[in-house]
């Protein structure tokens, strides 16, 4: 069996368990534990002092502040003492800190709800389990010194009283391994329960960064259609500006005439192309006028009918809207691709700070939504949102698809 | 939009306009004072963002006003709000606004936004129809409502319920009665008389239970106002 800390090396057979070095490891993390427990004693009882004596200067305040970081360093040094007695790493829960400067640090800190968890460790480490370790190295100690020291210490009775003593001393001794290891497999599962990155945080990390990567694709992505618009637009409008002018200029049976006017007409189906194209990136209409009005226009372009039925309170977050919208195009598409619809509805309400937005149709049904669709990228879209795409399309139809994305607002998604 | 350079040559003569044009993009806005310039009208100022617009306005009298939508600072709607704003303040000012997209949000904003002078909505890539897009700034001028095709034909793809009634020639009257054509430019365009082009907007109009009025203004916006339901 492979053994990954101290307390699971107390299940091995005693044979194997005395020659491991698990009693030695435990030895060793207790006494530095104890050490540590003080040393953290003095350190925090000379901060306290020194920021109260200094208090009068405003630098005194610091003192308190590296009390209430002295957690950190505790930790820091308990996650290293931890692998004496435990395989297992245990990671840093701290988020890094990218701005640089020791104010920077410090308020990123203080904002951690793990820094003050490694404070109360650091309090528990320094009021009660150092001295418990001293307790149990010292009782362990001394019951060994005493029975093997017998024959030296006590020299009012007989060597035949005190000899046994010793003799008994040497099985104890090898007995007492285990709850020196015992303890010490205690401490470290309350310091790994106590110190150890919270599954959440980890998460809304992860969440977080992966919603700053699609905030930042969406700047990228209107930064793209502004580019397009000043530059490429601008001059094709121009250049088609200058052919129209040119076909004016022309006398009439020119042989210029004809290639001029092609020249023309490629323009003109380059601006359109363009315009889709940009459109497509980014949809002025829905920064400028929100979520209804971008459908509406998407609507009026689709080679069916569309009802809408939008019963919205106002705008919704950047966030949401732009995910809305590409949904819905997304889904107009396929609908006008592949279901053999002659209706489709969108709608789109907010139910307990919740979008909920549905695209049905009245097409044959049976859509996959997995088989290469650009659904599944606009559902992991949505899901850093916290929102789910889901498809429902029987054979037969109808085909509905519903996004639900909760409405928060990006201080309190973050 | 009628397809006869003739007649704007015509204008060319002495009928200039007094136009105020913004537009943030340089190459476009001189190219489009140049080409103005060129079919006689005058260009009293040539601006790149709303406020601009609004101070030449004020400053010149404008016979028509020309303007982008997206304009600096924001880049959204600056143009579309400062001409519907020189509408509220002034019905008398005719303004053709150009979108770089058919927004029927916007079209709808504008055309809502005052019911006297001419108004226009044109795709902006309609520059490059040169003739059409100057007689287009002409029939705004002179007090007609202008509405780019692929605004109509959008409009006619989402109410097609009740234009089904309606015959193929008279659905092609209809998306020209909407663009702001007169009776003379239909006819013109179709390729018929005027006197048919008369009997089909009676019909037609009897088909969507619109009422017939002569006034091709008002004929256009209740056209547009159906369509748009």
């Amino acid at each position: 069996m492979a053994v990954h800390n101290a307390l699971e090396a107390l299940s091995l057979r005693p044979t194997v368990f005395l020659r491991s070095p698990w009693p030695w490891r435990s030895l060793a993390y207790l006494l530095c534990g104890a050490l540590i427990g003080w040393a953290t004693v003095v350190a925090v009882v000379a901060l306290l002092i020194a920021g109260t004596l200094l208090s009068v200067l405003v630098v005194g305040f610091a003192g308190f502040v590296a009390v209430v970081l002295s957690g950190i360093v505790v930790a820091r040094l308990e996650r290293r003492r931890l692998r004496l007695v435990d395989v297992a790493d245990l990671p840093d829960p701290h988020v890094p800190v990218t701005t640089p400067g020791v104010r920077a640090w410090v308020r990123v800190r203080l904002r951690e709800e793990v820094t003050w968890r490694e404070l109360g460790y650091a309090a528990l480490s320094a009021g009660l389990l150092c001295w418990m370790d001293a307790l149990v190295i010292g009782g362990v100690g001394y019951t060994i010194i005493a029975l093997l020291g017998a024959p030296w210490f006590i020299d009012d009775e007989p060597l035949s009283n005190t000899l046994p003593l010793a003799m008994l001393g040497v099985p104890l001794t090898v007995v007492l391994a285990y709850p020196i290891t015992a303890w010490a497999g205690a401490r470290a599962a309350m310091a790994r329960a106590m110190l150890a990155p919270r599954t959440d945080e980890r998460l809304v990390e992860v969440t977080r960064s992966r919603a700053r990567l699609v905030d930042a694709f969406e700047v990228e992505r209107r930064r793209i259609e502004r580019d397009l618009h000043d530059g490429a637009q601008q001059r094709l409008v121009a250049l088609s500006m200058q052919l129209g002018l040119a076909r004016l200029e022309l006398p009439a049976g020119s042989p210029a005439a004809e290639p001029i006017a092609a020249a023309h007409e490629l323009a003109k189906q380059a601006l359109t192309e363009l315009r889709e194209l940009i459109r497509g990136v980014h949809p002025q209409v829905l920064t400028g006028r929100g979520l209804a009005a971008a459908v509406g226009e998407v609507a009026s372009t689709a080679p069916l009918p569309v009802d809408l039925d939008f019963d919205l309170p106002g705008r919704l977050p950047p966030a949401v809207e732009v995910t809305a919208y590409f949904v819905t195009v997304e889904a107009l598409t396929n609908i006008a691709k592949h279901s053999g619809a002659s209706r489709a509805a969108v709608a789109a309400r907010l139910v307990g700070g919740r979008l909920l937005l549905e695209v049905r149709d009245d097409g044959r049904g049976g859509a996959d939504p997995s088989a290469g669709s650009g659904l599944v990228g606009l559902a992991d879209r949505a899901a850093v949102l916290d929102g789910t795409v889901t498809v429902s399309s029987p054979p037969g139809g109808p085909t509905v698809l519903r996004a639900e994305i909760p409405v928060l607002s990006g201080e309190e998604r973050s | 939009m009628n397809g006869d350079p003739g007649a704007v040559r015509r204008g060319a003569a002495g009928t200039g306009l007094r136009v105020v044009i913004a537009e943030d993009g340089l190459i476009v806005r001189e190219g489009v004072a140049g080409m103005l310039r060129r079919f006689g009208h005058e260009v009293v100022a040539a601006v790149g963002d709303a406020d601009e617009l609004r101070a030449a306005v004020g400053e010149h009298r404008p016979d028509i006003v020309v303007t982008d939508v997206r304009m600096p600072p924001g880049f959204s709607d600056e143009g579309l709000q400062a001409a519907i704003d020189l509408r509220a303040a002034d019905p008398d000012l005719p303004v053709l606004v150009l979108s770089q997209y058919v927004e029927q949000t916007y079209a709808a904003e504008l055309l809502d936004s005052g019911h006297s002078a001419g108004v226009g909505y044109l795709l902006k890539d309609r520059i490059g129809e040169v003739t059409e897009f100057v007689d287009a700034l002409s029939a705004v001028a002179a007090g007609r409502t202008v509405v780019d095709p692929e605004v109509v034909r959008q409009l006619l793809g989402r109410r097609r319920d009740p234009l089904h009634r309606l015959t193929g020639r008279e659905r092609e009257v209809l998306a020209l009665m909407a663009e702001g054509r007169s009776n003379a430019a239909i006819a013109r365009a179709l390729v018929v008389t005027e006197a048919a082009v008369a009997k089909h907007i009676g019909s037609l109009l009897a088909k969507l239970d619109l009422p017939p009025d002569a006034d091709d203004h008002r004929r256009v916006r209740a056209v547009l106002a159906y369509l748009r339901g």
